[in-house]
């Protein structure tokens, strides 16, 4: 092979060399292992580096400067972060359900991780092919709900309990927009297998590749998708379920140490999980670019996008307020829900129509009609709300 | 008898066992998840791949999490639920005891025991597809109504009078 | 692989657990949860029957048990809205006291 497929293919091949050594009996067991190992070395890793982006990041948005003080512009902040959180006393509740308390964060880390088994995440290198992997994606991302309601019910305290059944509430409601948002990439490739998804999106014409997020309904698709997703989250601006102002933490105020180190690294793993999801379905997988870039190893471009998206999400979490409870799921059952199904319908009318501008500007219109109409629908404009007045003691 | 068939027949047991003997009302509805994850990883080891993923997500990620919400507002105080009184309890056993020795009679009587296993099928979830929407399709509309219906029953059920009794 | 009997063993093994449950819990909650139990077994037998049977590829099984799930999924919410209708008109959903049909 050329070295640039040499260098693409690097991870396959070692992991090619490895398994030879080892007795015919243990190969599907080492291979097995030799899959998976590195994702759990190499998703926590991107957690860390995440996290310490994350603070700068918002930092820099806030006109500050965040943490500089641990290693060269703050890098080494996980570190700091990690042996706190390990060294701090495990605080449990007298009242605390101790079994359920623990089995929490356990659960939900589990159903992270195991988001991770469908991802390809460069050419031949998913750990596995499954021929409904999109179906179970979605299937592992229902757990995460039970592991936040096992967390705050076991807390045995109001605001716990309180904040679980706002998170339970958002995610149900946003993961029904979520799962249609994705099913016009299903339509569109005709497969669950991610592996086959992506390959879908390989090619190119002239130089501008073939990712189905350069398409009307995959244009909006991502962008429900990528909505849906931060919601799924609890990120801001919906992360009224951990709102650090309002119910402290909601439903994990009553953990401490390692148990809350592990809930921060469910929920960003599960933030990781949904970027790769969208990355596989919109925007290409491992695909480069352009075409003249195909000389650059899959993985790379994988990475790229993944960082690309946390940036996006961080970035939008600097930016936009809160939204109030009602808000949000008006917002998802009124707005979201109508555009997803509407995308649906123009997703098929591009696949029965025959290529060429037409199209392009049929279903272009499918969506941005809507739009603008269950916009204007749905705002507080219309509903006869006046300029606040206010009136001063005299 | 396989040791991947045992293992998870063990963990449905254990599960269902517990869900439906425990005292707090939480821990059997955690300990029925536990049984329907072994469930569905017996479809996923019978090859139903399609069948064990549709499990997954609407008994784990819909009926379990319904069951949740309706013992937390239903519950004034500790959710413990009682045991009946010992007839009742020795009756019920009985009775289910009764059940299954005659399930389990007729099953050893039958040929079940020593047909052999035909080549695993390979389904495409495209085949999965196409049953719906062409052999299936009556099926499938036939649950969207029934789907429809009982979301609008249930909303209509459980909303609370015109005094504002919630 | 495991002969076809040992799921069927399994299955009316998960129905009768249910079934005693069922029976001799007192909260409706648990009730439910006993019925729920009961239609899982019935689709594990389902399941069972597809792949032991003479023709997998016609994916009967596969489908009479995803419909079976829907149903039952159907099925739990107006239960669970009966089970909130009851505990707002009396209190508590402790079926030993649902013992009038007026109220």
């Amino acid at each position: 092979m050329s070295h640039a497929q040499m260098l693409d293919q690097i991870f396959v091949i070692v992991k090619h060399w490895l398994l030879a050594y080892v007795p015919a009996g243990w190969q599907p067991l080492a291979s097995a292992v030799l899959s998976v190992v590195p994702v759990l070395i190499v998703f926590p890793l991107l957690f860390a580096i995440t996290t310490v982006l994350e603070r700068k990041g918002l930092a820099r948005q806030q006109n500050r400067y965040g943490p500089n003080r641990v290693g060269p512009w703050g890098i080494l902040q996980p570190i700091a972060d990690g042996v706190k959180s390990l060294t701090k006393e495990d605080i449990v509740p007298r009242s605390a359900d101790h079994m359920v308390h623990l089995l929490a964060p356990l659960l939900l880390v589990t159903a992270a991780f195991l988001g991770y088994a469908v991802i390809p995440i460069g050419r031949n290198m998913v750990i596995s092919d499954m021929n409904g992997g999109v179906l179970f994606f979605f299937a592992i991302s229902s757990l995460v709900e039970l592991a936040v309601f096992m967390a705050g019910w076991s807390s045995r305290s109001k605001y716990s309990l309180f904040g679980a059944m706002r998170a339970i509430a958002q995610m149900i409601s946003y993961e029904v927009p979520l799962v249609l948002a994705a099913i016009v990439v299903v339509m569109a490739a005709g497969t669950l297998s991610t592996v086959s998804i992506v390959n879908a999106q390989a090619g190119y014409t002239g130089i501008w590749p073939h990712w189905f997020v350069f398409t009307p309904w995959g244009f909006t698709g991502f962008a429900l998708f990528m909505i849906a997703a931060t919601a799924e989250s609890n990120r801001s601006p919906f992360d009224l379920p951990e709102g650090e102002s309002e119910i402290i933490a909601g439903y994990y105020i009553e953990y401490s140490g390692f148990k809350f180190a592990l809930f921060f690294l469910g929920e960003y793993l599960g933030m990781m999980a949904t970027s790769a999801m969208a990355i596989t379905l919109f925007l290409g997988g491992w695909a480069a670019p352009f075409s003249f870039l195909g000389w650059v190893p899959s993985y790379f471009w994988f990475f790229a996008k993944l960082l690309a998206l946390i940036c996006g999400f961080i970035w939008i979490r600097g930016t936009l307020p809160r939204l109030r409870m009602d808000q949000l799921m008006n917002f998802s059952w009124k707005f979201i829900l109508p555009m997803t199904l509407l995308n649906v319908i123009a997703a098929g009318a591009w696949h029965f129509m025959p290529g060429g501008v037409w199209r392009w500007v049929v279903c272009s219109a499918l969506i941005a009609g809507p739009f603008i109409v269950l916009g204007r629908a749905t705002s507080w404009q219309g509903k006869g709300v006046a300029v606040r007045k206010y009136r001063y003691a005299e | 008898m396989t040791i991947t068939f045992l293992i998870l027949a063990a963990l449905t047991i254990a599960g269902m066992a517990a869900a439906m003997g425990l005292r707090n009302l939480i821990h059997c509805v955690l300990a029925l998840t536990l049984g329907f994850v072994g469930l569905a990883s017996l479809y996923l080891h019978l090859g139903a791949e399609f069948a064990g993923f549709v499990q997954i997500l609407v008994y784990i990620g819909g009926v379990a999490i319904l069951a949740v919400f309706a013992i937390m507002t239903t519950q004034s105080a500790e959710p413990v639920a009682h045991r009946r009184s010992a007839p009742f309890w020795l009756a019920g056993t009985l009775v289910a005891a009764g059940v299954f020795s005659v399930l389990a009679w007729a099953i050893t009587r039958s040929g079940a025991h020593g047909r052999g296993l035909p080549p695993s099928p390979q389904i495409a979830a495209e085949q999965v597809g196409f049953a719906l929407m062409r052999a299936y399709v009556l099926p499938l509309e036939l649950m969207g109504l029934l789907l429809t219906v009982a979301l609008i029953g249930a909303v209509v059920v459980a909303t609370p009078g015109k005094k504002g009794e919630l | 692989m495991s002969p076809l009997s040992s799921y069927l063993l399994l299955s009316a093994l998960l129905f009768s657990i249910g079934l005693a449950g069922a029976l001799s819990r007192r909260s409706a909650i648990l009730v439910l949860i006993g019925i729920e139990l009961m239609l899982n077994a019935a689709n594990l037998n389902f399941i069972a029957f597809w792949r032991y049977g003479p023709r997998p590829e016609a994916l009967t099984g596969v489908m009479f048990a995803v419909f079976s799930i829907t149903v039952a999924a159907a099925e739990a919410a107006v239960g669970l809205g009966l089970i909130l209708a009851m505990y707002r008109h009396s209190k508590s959903t402790d079926l030993d006291k649902m013992t009038s049909m007026r109220g």
